[in-house]
């Protein structure tokens, strides 16, 4: 059984790699190289995969993923400006893709301490920059 | 070839186990624990499996589909209190992982031939959703 559970959280960011020039920054990145940054109502889907326990009828206890995804995320980006809020993105370009990589981090290190034996796993994650833009992470991506 | 339909009822439910405290039970289920019940505009996505037939070019009838889901799962559960009125909820909490494994299981068997169930995924709010591939590790 399959569980997802959808979150939402407003932030800003700015893409700019320090890697590169500020002419290739702003070919690279368009508009979302603009230096004041701009915002999105990002949408975070949290896919969880296991049994489902027969006495409580639940696949996972959803107090405890909510609590897990308020602390580990929703407090940290939600109303936030990513690129000087968020230690990890002030030498990396919060893009969908680091932001989506960052929050499988968060919930992956945390995992095993909320929740007993692991399960149910965390098979996924999929970030929604718009309704148009969208991200998934699998859960053994890039171990 | 996968092809989905989508259907929605309106049920009410109460998440609670008669055998646990107050407090066990808040911790299990939060606000779906309400002894009084609340309600959901379930939406259910029926998908099959199977080819197109080579004569019609579909994969099912989706007249055929229609008139299943509705029988199956409409006429079931469309403005019922889960609880009081659908078994097994009489005595199996009904959260949507139950749920939609009571939806697997009546309309599965509809399916025996070329054509096979493959999922069912049912929202109960826009923000919450289980998908379920049938049998135990489903």
């Amino acid at each position: 059984m399959r569980l997802t559970r959808r979150y939402h959280f407003a932030a800003s960011h700015r893409l700019h790699s320090q890697k590169l020039s500020e002419e290739t920054n702003r070919e690279v990145y368009g508009k979302c190289n603009n230096p004041f940054g701009h915002g999105h109502d990002y949408v975070l889907e949290v896919s969880v995969r296991g049994p489902v326990d027969e006495q409580t009828g639940l696949v996972v206890n959803l107090i405890n993923l909510d609590g897990l995804v308020r602390r580990e995320v929703l407090e940290d980006f939600d109303h936030k400006n990513i690129n000087t809020q968020i230690p990890t993105f002030a030498d990396s370009v919060p893009t969908t893709e680091n932001v989506a990589l960052e929050i499988r981090s968060r919930l992956a290190r945390k995992w095993e301490g909320t929740f007993q034996d692991g399960l149910p796993r965390l098979e996924r994650i999929r970030l929604f920059e718009t309704r148009k833009n969208i991200i998934q992470v699998e859960e053994h991506h890039g171990r | 070839m996968l092809i989905t339909r989508k259907v929605e009822f309106s049920s009410s439910h109460v998440c609670r186990q008669a055998g646990l405290s107050e407090e066990e039970n808040l911790r299990l289920y939060g606000e779906g624990a309400n002894p009084h019940g609340h309600g959901h505009n379930y939406v259910a996505e029926i998908t099959l499996a199977g080819e197109p037939d080579p004569a019609t070019g579909m994969v099912y009838d989706l007249k055929d589909l229609k008139q299943v889901i509705n029988d199956e799962v409409v006429e079931v559960y469309d403005h019922r209190f889960l609880n009081h009125e659908v078994p097994p909820f009489d005595r199996v909490v009904p959260t949507p992982e139950n749920i939609v494994r009571d939806l697997w299981r009546r309309l599965a068997p509809h399916f025996k031939g070329d054509v096979k169930l493959h999922s069912v995924r049912l929202f109960e709010t826009h923000d919450l959703y289980v998908d379920y591939f049938g049998g135990e590790a489903g």
